[in-house]
């Protein structure tokens, strides 16, 4: 055993420099515990952006594509189907889409991005059924308006921006997921970097 | 032969000192009335929840395929599978019943009070850590509730700013609730939390018997041994350890050994517990839909949300204060803010007398107020939000926080009764 007296600067450096080597190590070893949590390369494969074609897309045509399990819709819209949006809005339960039912870029009276291209989550936002699509037959559901969306579970309707109506069961407007499009002709659903 | 094993085991692992200690030796204030029963009660209901849980894990099934098939093979097919789990479920509600109680006592009485603070603090945090097992314990089942209910939670942590949304795909680990959310709050409820509760409790009863037991009266049964202390008969028959007169520096009065005198009291806490909880369990086992809901028999389906979705009784309270504020974040605020509160009384109340019974009377109604709007609150969450109900829960979250603003103000300056120099 040494005699020497102790070098107390040098404790002390030794006792932060271990302390601090010891930390990063501790950090180091948390990484793989915390990022495990993450969603796993099967979750993040099911849950990918899906890509559509729409460029075979006809005047009032819907298009349906799967996304996270559930069905999106596409649809491209008339001259006159945008006209009526403005016709429904008074009696709409959220006609300027406060609820965030919607990406920031779909706030506004079409809910899209390009005005005659409209894309939703085609689940009521009651209880999760599929509403119909009613091109041309919706005034017997809403009196006045040619076209619209209509549940056949428990009567909600939606206008042709996904937008519920007045004294319906569903409390919000359907949701609208991400989206840019690639091209022209191509969307991507469930992405929308840059698009905003 | 007996005794010399006992104290060769003695000499390496004083086990008996510790008991005695602990147990025989301790002195606990003799006046401890009814409401001293729910600390014990918990306990039991812990030990309760540990072995039906372990019991419940031979035959369920964390999977989001087989998990609510599991659930009903075990009600089913599985012997007394049904008692197993029904001992489980109406366990959890039990657990927040007796927790409730005893904290409830603890601000009557001001446990928490200097010098029980830290016993406090780990008191909240059973009671935080207790809150998310019984969540993460809830959608194990795998039912419309379990899933929308947990939907509801998981997104409150939505509303953080900026790392809300990653905050929440990293705890379900997949962009919807689904199969690998329920496999890690499987492991979480029964392995990591479980495990958290131990160490939390032992950490509450060694912080406790540190301090010393509160009672009714709130005033010390540790005295200085400085010939002032005037003792009685009674306070001579009884020795206690060591420890807590610290070699004759203090004399206790009006003391009991916790063992015999309270694990027999307790026994009959135990008794009257005992009979109501198997009361629940064999004729009430879904508590008229408060313990097990209605919509949590039907299995998780993602793509229908029930008609109306609330959480279990417990967390109601909590959950209308969220509710009560139009806007998600300041919801969550106050929501998290209502438990701190909590947490913080042993600096809010400015007082030096503990019990209720020599405070003064606002003390008094501020406590009744403080009940009313608990249990208002608690009513209003399993209730929809209508705008009524909106408005009442916004009264009653304002008297919630009043009793804490009202508290730090009054106890400054109160006007309190004459303490008594004994216990009575």
């Amino acid at each position: 055993m040494s005699n020497a007296p102790v070098d107390h600067g040098r404790r002390r450096f030794l006792t932060i420099a271990t302390s601090v080597v010891g930390g990063v190590g501790a950090i180091g070893a948390a990484v793989p515990f915390i990022a495990s949590w993450n969603p796993s390369e099967r979750a993040k494969q099911a849950g990918a952006a899906v890509s559509a074609d729409i460029s075979k897309l006809e005047d009032g045509q819907l298009i349906r594509v799967e996304w996270r399990g559930r069905p999106v819709w596409i649809v491209k819209r008339t001259e006159e189907m945008l006209a009526q949006l403005a016709d429904t809005e008074n009696r709409l339960r959220d006609p300027g889409s406060k609820e965030p039912q919607q990406p920031a870029y779909a706030q506004n009276r079409h809910r899209s991005i390009k005005p005659e291209i409209f894309i939703a989550v085609g689940i009521c936002t009651h209880l999760g059924c599929s509403p119909t699509y009613l091109p041309s037959d919706f005034a017997a559901q809403v009196e006045g308006i040619r076209s619209g969306f209509f549940c056949p579970c428990h009567g909600s309707r939606f206008d042709m921006a996904g937008r519920v109506f007045q004294n319906v069961p569903a409390p919000t407007n359907l949701m609208i997921p991400p989206y840019m499009f690639i091209d022209d002709n191509t969307v991507l659903i469930g992405e929308d970097e840059g698009a905003a | 032969m007996f005794k010399n094993m006992m104290s060769w085991i003695e000499y390496r692992l004083p086990f008996m000192d510790k008991m005695n200690l602990h147990v025989m030796q301790y002195p606990a204030p003799k006046n401890f009335n009814f409401w001293y029963f729910f600390g014990s009660l918990a306990m039991l209901v812990l030990v309760n929840q540990i072995v039906t849980g372990i019991w419940l894990t031979m035959n369920y099934e964390p999977s989001a395929e087989g998990a609510f098939a599991s659930i009903e093979y075990i009600m089913r097919d599985v012997e007394y599978g049904w008692l197993l789990r029904y001992m489980h479920s109406t366990g959890a509600s039990a657990f927040f019943v007796v927790v409730y109680l005893h904290m409830l006592r603890g601000m009557m009485y001001g446990s928490y009070q200097k010098p029980r603070e830290l016993l406090w603090i780990f008191g909240m945090l059973i009671f935080l850590v207790l809150m998310a097992e019984a969540f993460m314990g809830y959608m194990l089942p795998w039912g419309q509730m379990s899933f929308w209910g947990a939907q509801v939670i998981i997104s409150i942590f939505g509303v953080i700013p900026f790392i809300g949304d990653d905050l929440t795909l990293w705890i379900r680990g997949d962009y919807v609730i689904s199969g690998a959310t329920l496999n890690r709050f499987f492991a979480l409820h029964v392995i990591a939390l479980p495990l958290v509760l131990v160490i939390l409790v032992f950490l509450h009863i060694m912080a406790l018997h540190e301090v010393g037991s509160n009672n009714p009266d709130g005033i010390d049964i540790k005295r200085d041994n400085d010939g002032s202390v005037e003792l009685t008969e009674a306070d001579k028959k009884f020795t206690f350890h060591q420890y807590f007169t610290k070699g004759g520096k203090k004399v206790i009065v009006d003391a009991i050994p916790f063992h015999p005198y309270y694990t027999v009291k307790d026994l009959v806490g135990v008794a009257g517990f005992l009979l109501a909880f198997a009361f629940v369990i064999f004729f009430v086992p879904e508590g008229g839909g408060f313990f097990l809901e209605p919509p949590n028999f039907e299995v998780a389906n993602p793509m229908k949300t029930p008609e109306h979705i609330a959480p279990v009784w417990y967390f109601t309270p909590f959950y209308a204060i969220l509710r009560a504020i139009p806007d998600p974040l300041l919801g969550a605020i106050a929501m998290f803010l209502a438990i701190l509160a909590l947490a913080l009384l042993p600096w809010i109340d400015r007082g030096k007398v503990r019990s209720v019974r020599y405070r003064c009377e606002l003390h008094r109604w501020n406590l009744v107020m403080f009940c009313i709007s608990f249990v208002a609150l608690g009513i209003l969450g399993v209730l929809p939000a209508t705008p009524t109900y909106t408005v009442l829960s916004q009264i009653f979250s304002f008297t919630y926080f009043a009793f804490f603003g009202l508290l730090w103000l009054y106890s400054k300056n109160e006007k309190t009764k004459p303490l008594p120099v004994r216990l009575t």
